[in-house]
């Protein structure tokens, strides 16, 4: 019996979520574009879905989410769309961007755009002030994530938000917040973002399906082009069932979110005290900051972290660590430089996550299997 | 017991993975990452590519036994890549393999077996482990046209203690029929030749790309020291190469000296370049050491038949005297000692150059 500990990289779907994929499929399986009945079915269950998703996302304006096919496209969609859609040509980008944005942001460069690293402290976290972008003003689109993905900490966006508009009218902010919406109120209002990027899977939907929350007055070009869905700004034949399952994801885990956040801190404290207590030198990752409650990031001194995650899936207990390359090599992670890590100490770190589904008492028993394995190494 | 099966997507290692499974071992396929392009993707050309990794998962999956990639590309590329193009800058003829599988594979991979729960390391190479009286001996392959013993010849009884070479007992024909049998997707791959950083399968390309100051053009000379032609860099030339000097005379030349200093390569006849012994440094042994004084068979390169020598001094520094005059071994290449098809050890020729026209 597998511990899935590895929710951050996807986590189980929402039993409400692949009942409504089953029904989406069966009752809307035709193009959402054409001129005719059957047509006119999905489009009027795929406009529902966006209807609510405006609502859960605090917007009353429905033609603010633009549909796409992963959290990794919305990132693109908001970095490259929201660039080419504004007139300067000055990009900010904190360096524990997940690498959705940071690559996007980086494929301008050779267009001719400037993109800058804003530096986050040890703690993880980015300066409310954006020290050293004063004299920035024409820059024109700003990321700064609501939570990272790889060690769980939580950005002050909302007030990076405000004192990046006070010294820089007119910049577009986007927020990834693709982490944080299990555990985190997510509305353009909350966030103070122009943007919000958001992953079905990371919350209990099918994979394959994404949104972008677009604020109003936020012009953005789009990176897809063909049939001119999403109102021009992203093409292709719309994926009905898997919007409106994502949709049903997003109502579930909006509503479950204190009942999450209890029961995954729950856990992860149990994990993290009898982990820190039974192995010497074990110590969490940014753990005085304010994180996310289902990320635990743990460094265990002089185990290499790849050998461990092996020996982890040897007992059943699925983890992560670095991000996983094409090939499926652990790679050096650029979010643990950024807070000061060498590589030798970034070698040796897991990332183990809770989710929706995780039973109660798998703290506690992960947490003993673990210590079992590293006693072996 | 557990083993650690070292995959590289090959059709050796899929069969080497199968036979100790129904050898009853719980079996754990790795591929090595040891080499990466520009933003850290495997190389798509050349071999040990993101496409072999692919082969060596989807053998395992059908196999149905766990698969992992491991990263070792920092100790690859200063253990293997990084000597290999200073190697050539330096006139010598470096064998990366051997250094792979001195400096990575049978070190830090073998090191690693134990901590990832496995008790043998298994590769796909051609040459047999033989235990007798507590003793291991490696020997040459049960197919004498795939042997493969020269580039395993630094493992000591350590080593050979703890790997498993189950292909080593196999004709080459037996295992492609072998896989196909078990329908492993890697039954009728081909073969691979190349040094797997390289990735245009010629290594001159490679040094060009590193190292642009390798084509630093200078004079081929003759035995004479007369001035007989132009190279395009020295780097480009092993000793007893024969094609591709660019120099028309009348019978057969070959390299018989490369000297980077001078940026000079010196030509001659078959003759010239015979050699009757050479100097060896690094040795090692798979179990006890021959002395001086001692007759052995040796092989100076890769694929060629071992021939009769004599040990003429042992030390920090070994002579050997052939007992009929080779082709000059060319520095950097290793020197492998044989006891009929059992491997003694070997080290690095650092000196081929004891002319036999100027011992008479």
């Amino acid at each position: 019996m597998t511990i899935y500990l590895d929710h951050a990289a996807t986590t189980t779907i929402r039993p409400v979520a692949l009942e409504a994929l089953d029904d989406a499929i069966a009752r809307f399986d035709r193009n959402a574009s054409g001129q005719h009945a059957e047509s006119r079915l999905a489009k009027n269950a795929l406009e529902e879905a966006r209807e609510q998703a405006a609502t859960l996302l605090g917007t009353e304006r429905p033609h603010d989410i633009v549909f796409t096919g992963s959290g990794t496209e919305s990132d693109n969609l908001a970095i490259i769309g929201a660039s080419l859609g504004a007139e300067g040509k000055a990009i900010a980008v904190s360096e524990v961007e997940h690498k959705a944005v940071l690559k996007a942001a980086f494929s301008l460069e050779r267009f001719g755009y400037t993109v800058e690293r804003i530096p986050v402290s040890p703690a993880g976290l980015v300066a409310v002030d954006l020290p050293g972008m004063a004299d920035r003003s024409q820059l024109t689109v700003l990321s700064v994530m609501l939570a990272n993905n790889e060690i769980g900490t939580i950005q002050p966006v909302r007030e990076i938000a405000a004192n990046a508009r006070l010294s820089h009218p007119g910049v577009v902010i986007h927020t990834d917040a693709v982490q944080a919406f299990n555990s985190h109120e997510v509305t353009l209002a909350a966030t103070g973002a122009d943007l919000i990027s958001l992953a079905s899977h990371k919350f209990g939907g099918p994979k394959g399906v994404g949104l972008l929350a677009i604020g109003p007055g936020v012009r953005i070009e789009p990176i897809i082009h063909g049939g001119g869905q999403e109102a021009g700004r992203r093409a292709g034949t719309h994926n009905v069932a898997g919007i409106i399952a994502m949709v049903t994801a997003m109502e579930a885990a909006a509503s479950d979110r204190d009942a999450f956040s209890e029961r995954t801190s729950a856990e992860r404290a149990t994990f993290e005290s009898a982990l820190t207590a039974g192995f010497p030198g074990a110590a969490v990752t940014a753990g005085r900051s304010e994180r996310l409650p289902h990320i635990s990031h743990i460094r265990f001194p002089g185990v290499l972290a790849e050998t461990l995650l092996i020996r982890l899936d040897q007992v059943g207990i699925a983890a992560a660590a670095g991000s996983a390359c094409q090939s499926g090599a652990v790679e050096p992670s650029h979010v643990l430089k950024a807070i000061g890590f060498t590589d030798e100490a970034s070698g040796e770190c897991i990332r183990f996550s809770f989710g929706w589904d995780t039973p109660q008492g798998e703290g506690w028993r992960a947490a003993r299997l673990v210590l079992d394995v590293l006693g072996e190494l | 017991m557990r083993a650690l099966v070292a995959m590289s997507g090959g059709v050796d290692s899929s069969v080497a993975a199968a036979l100790m499974l129904e050898q009853g071992y719980d079996v754990i396929g790795v591929t090595l990452k040891q080499w990466e392009g520009p933003d850290g993707s495997m190389p798509t050309a050349g071999c040990c590519t993101l496409a072999d990794a692919e082969d060596a998962r989807r053998v395992a999956a059908q196999l149905d036994v766990p698969y992992y990639v491991l990263d070792y590309v920092d100790e690859f590329t200063e253990a293997v890549v990084d000597p290999f193009a200073s190697g050539y800058l330096n006139g010598l003829t470096p064998n990366p393999c051997i250094e792979c599988n001195r400096r990575v594979r049978f070190t830090a991979l073998l090191e690693r077996t134990k901590d990832l729960g496995c008790d043998v390391l298994v590769t796909g190479h051609y040459a047999r482990v033989v235990e007798h009286d507590g003793v291991f001996r490696l020997g040459m392959a049960a197919d004498d046209t795939k042997d493969q013993s020269y580039v395993l010849h630094m493992l000591d009884q350590s080593a050979l203690s703890k790997i498993r070479l189950p292909v080593g007992e196999m004709r080459k024909t037996e295992v492609r029929a072998r896989a196909a049998q078990l329908g492993l997707r890697t039954a009728s791959k081909p073969d691979s030749q190349d040094i797997c950083f390289v990735a245009s399968g010629d290594y001159r390309d490679f040094l060009a790309e590193r190292h642009p100051e390798v084509a630093a053009p200078g004079d081929v000379l003759d035995m004479e020291g007369t001035v007989v032609g132009e190279h395009q860099g020295t780097a480009g030339y092993t000793i007893g190469q024969r094609r591709g000097l660019g120099v028309a005379v009348g019978s057969a030349r070959y390299v018989v000296d490369i000297e980077p200093t001078e940026q000079t390569i010196t030509i001659g006849t078959y003759e010239d370049l015979l050699s009757d012994g050479c100097f060896v440094t690094e040795m090692s042994f798979t179990h006890e050491a021959p002395a001086a004084g001692d007759s052995v068979s040796v092989k100076v390169r890769y694929r060629s038949d071992p021939v009769a020598a004599d040990i003429i001094a042992v030390g920090d520094r070994w002579e050997f005297t052939f007992v009929e005059p080779q082709p000059r071994p060319a520095p950097g290449q290793s020197l492998v000692m044989y006891d009929g098809e059992f491997v003694l050890g070997g080290g690095i020729i650092v000196d081929g150059r004891r002319s036999v026209t100027a011992v008479l």
